[in-house]
């Protein structure tokens, strides 16, 4: 026991940064082979990130250039928080990220996947591949479809075969229903990412549990719920996190479709006319910065609360080989 | 629960999977499903637990047409060679998932599961996941999940080939006096002969989509009527060889260039005056002639391979026949023994080389 205890005392009694180094050391393999994913991490993302922060506490505009600058330090967030259209906006992307995942990201590709798994496996394949098309078109044309579907009569798509033939007024129906426009578009190109990795998570599942489910007596719809879905936990939460994230930062098609008017103005499409496309031509890049770092921020906070809610730990299994 | 099976067809595309299979499964009954992988006996089973469709031709549970009945419906229990056990349900879950389903009272379930585990012992397993168990006690769950819900039919597909040797012999047995016990009408499928042999009241004995043979072990055993069944069935496998049967001075004689064997009046007229015809023999009805004892054939050691119990040797007689059989090891039989040989010729067997029927039994 004194011989132990003396053993404690004396690794205790080592300066510091002498233990540091032989951690170190210990770790030298792990880190050799961690480092070119470090490497890559640190360069385009967490120099940028910091550099965007820095930027955030600067009065850097088109009007002071890359010279005349100060530090305002958080000035720039008591702007955001003092700004008339921060709750708007705020309110705006919560609606949008949350309606779009819902309806199209998650829900729809989960919906999507499910069908072509439970019908003969080449009808499953053509079905998918058509839900790849708005993904695949160039996103201008995809838009500029969609604005043609929108259209006031004799050009809108449904205005002039579906409204006009049943009799009902017709109107350019991109000003009244915004919103519906901005989370069919998304949605449409976003419900295939989820539907790829749900629909091969599926058919990843052995078939004797899927046999074994309707042995043990469950419907398909039973099945589904006690087994399939379940079974696909993982995936869930992935896509979900993911798409959370992508559709957060996304603002490209709300950029051509409606440029932020009628009210859909998003935090991301915000960040990018302040600072790098506005009307007026003095580009805010510290304001802009600003807003960009909370919509980080907020990213982190909801993947943080994913893998609480889906019990991120519990889907990790140890890993069976030997640690270096 | 009596189960028949009329014209069973199964076609995926053009592949024939089960081809007019026609089965009377009794009540109460074991019967095994036998034959090579790729013979058709899991297609079977997966069309009479209703997950696969037949293309054509009839299930009947007691007279009743099942062939629509969804699987919820059929009362069937299964077991699979993965366990198939829900990895995010504990064992208790996995247990109840049938009854959850019933919507039985939650009570009923708990007391249901308890009695179950108990059976299976697997009381003190309840709370464990399934990746927390070893392979036996996760075919034990699975057994038991098949059956809390008391089917009136079990079906097994190959339950126990997952498992290593010594366990498969404890869980042979225990499926065996469960059945028994329970009197549940059974169907299980295995391309194990002795599994088929030991287990079952009789034995559906399947080859490339078709049945071959439908009997009890003995019989399969003991009349086999194709050429088939009669190397698949048995262990080690019966020897064939060619040979031709003449009648010489009121006995029947099978000959070939390597061999003269005199045979059993009884089979050897039904073999006789047919040109070349196929000889079986079972390794077990040959012995080695004590000293004074006539032989029948003599052959050189070709080959001695040690099974514990016994040594199978291979014997070459004359240039080409080779014949195994068993033999002691004390007696310490080495490569190029010269040893003389007895055979138990009323048990020999016929087939036509053509059709590889038997020409003993039809």
């Amino acid at each position: 026991m004194a011989v132990i205890e003396a053993e404690r005392v004396a690794v205790e009694a080592r300066p510091w940064w002498r233990r540091a180094w032989e951690n170190l050391r210990s770790a030298s393999g792990a880190l050799l082979f961690m480092s070119p994913a470090t490497l890559l991490v640190v360069v385009f993302f967490f120099i940028p990130v910091v550099l965007i922060i820095g930027i955030s506490m600067t009065n850097m505009s088109t009007a002071t250039g890359f010279q005349n600058w100060k530090w305002v330090y958080l000035e720039n967030y008591r702007r955001i928080l003092k700004h008339p259209n921060t709750l708007q906006v705020l309110r705006n992307t919560l609606m949008y990220v949350a309606l779009t995942l819902a309806f199209f990201n998650v829900g729809m590709a989960l919906v999507i996947a499910l069908i072509t798994t439970h019908i003969p496996r080449r009808a499953g394949l053509l079905y998918r591949a058509l839900w790849l098309l708005p993904r695949l078109t160039p996103s201008v044309v995809y838009v500029m479809m969609w604005k043609y579907m929108a259209a006031d009569a004799p050009y809108g798509i449904i205005n002039r075969h579906i409204l006009q033939p049943l009799g009902l007024a017709t109107t350019n129906l991109l000003p009244i229903y915004p919103w519906v426009f901005v989370i069919l578009v998304n949605g449409f190109i976003g419900a295939s990412f989820g539907m790829v990795i749900f629909t091969s998570a599926i058919e990843s599942i052995p078939r004797e549990y899927l046999m074994a489910a309707l042995v043990d007596g469950c419907t398909p719809w039973q099945r589904i719920r006690h087994v399939i879905l379940p079974l696909i936990r993982w995936p869930l939460l992935f896509v979900t996190t993911y798409q959370t994230l992508s559709l957060l930062t996304s603002f490209e098609q709300i950029l051509l479709l409606t440029e932020g008017q009628f009210g859909t103005m998003v935090w991301s499409l915000w960040a990018y006319e302040r600072a790098l496309s506005n009307y007026w031509g003095n580009f805010q890049w510290g304001f802009g910065a600003a807003l960009a770092t909370v919509l980080v921020l907020i990213g982190i906070v909801m993947a943080v609360v994913y893998m609480r809610y889906f019990q991120f730990e519990a889907l990790i299994q140890e890993p069976k080989i030997e640690t270096l | 629960m009596e189960v028949h099976l009329e014209h069973l067809t199964k076609r995926w595309g053009k592949v024939v999977a089960v081809d007019d299979l026609n089965l009377e499964i009794r009540s109460g009954e074991f019967v095994a499903l036998l034959g090579p992988s790729g013979c058709g006996k899991t297609t079977t089973l997966l069309m009479i637990a209703g997950i696969y469709k037949p293309t054509s031709g009839y299930i009947r549970f007691d007279g009743r047409v099942v062939n629509k009945v969804p699987p919820k419906d059929r009362n069937v229990g299964m077991v699979f060679q993965s366990y198939a056990l829900y990895p995010h349900m504990t064992v208790y879950e996995n247990l109840t998932f049938p009854l959850k389903l019933k919507k039985v009272p939650e009570e009923e379930q708990r007391r249901k599961a308890r009695r179950i585990a108990e059976m299976m012992g697997i009381g003190h397993l309840l709370d464990r996941y399934p990746a927390q168990l070893s392979g036996g006690q996760q075919q034990r769950v699975a057994l038991g999940r098949a059956l809390i819900k008391e089917p009136a039919l079990l079906l097994f597909d190959e339950p126990l080939s997952n498992l290593d040797a010594r366990l498969r012999l404890t869980m042979r047995a225990e499926i065996k006096r469960l059945q028994m016990e329970l009197g549940i009408t059974s169907i299980y499928v295995t391309h194990d002969q002795v599994e088929a042999m030991t287990l079952a009241d009789r034995i559906a004995v399947m080859r490339e989509g078709r049945l071959q043979a439908f009997a009890t072990p003995e019989e399969l055993y003991e009349r086999p009527r194709t050429l088939f069944v009669a190397g698949f069935i048995g262990n080690p496998p019966m020897n064939f060889t060619q040979v031709e049967v003449i009648q010489q001075d009121g006995q029947y004689l099978a000959v070939n260039p390597d061999m003269r064997l005199a045979v059993d009046p009884d089979r050897g007229s039904r073999a006789a005056g047919r040109g070349r015809v196929i000889m079986g023999i079972r390794p077990e009805h040959i012995t080695l002639a004590r000293d004074g004892e006539p032989a029948h054939l003599e052959a050189e050691v070709y080959l001695v391979e040690p099974l514990g119990r016994d040594d199978l040797i291979n014997a070459r007689v004359g240039k080409e026949t080779h014949l195994h059989f068993l033999a002691d090891p004390a007696l310490k039989l080495r490569i190029g023994d010269r040893v003389r040989l007895r055979v138990d010729t009323s048990r020999v067997q016929f087939f036509d080389p053509e059709t590889e029927q038997s020409l003993l039994w039809s």
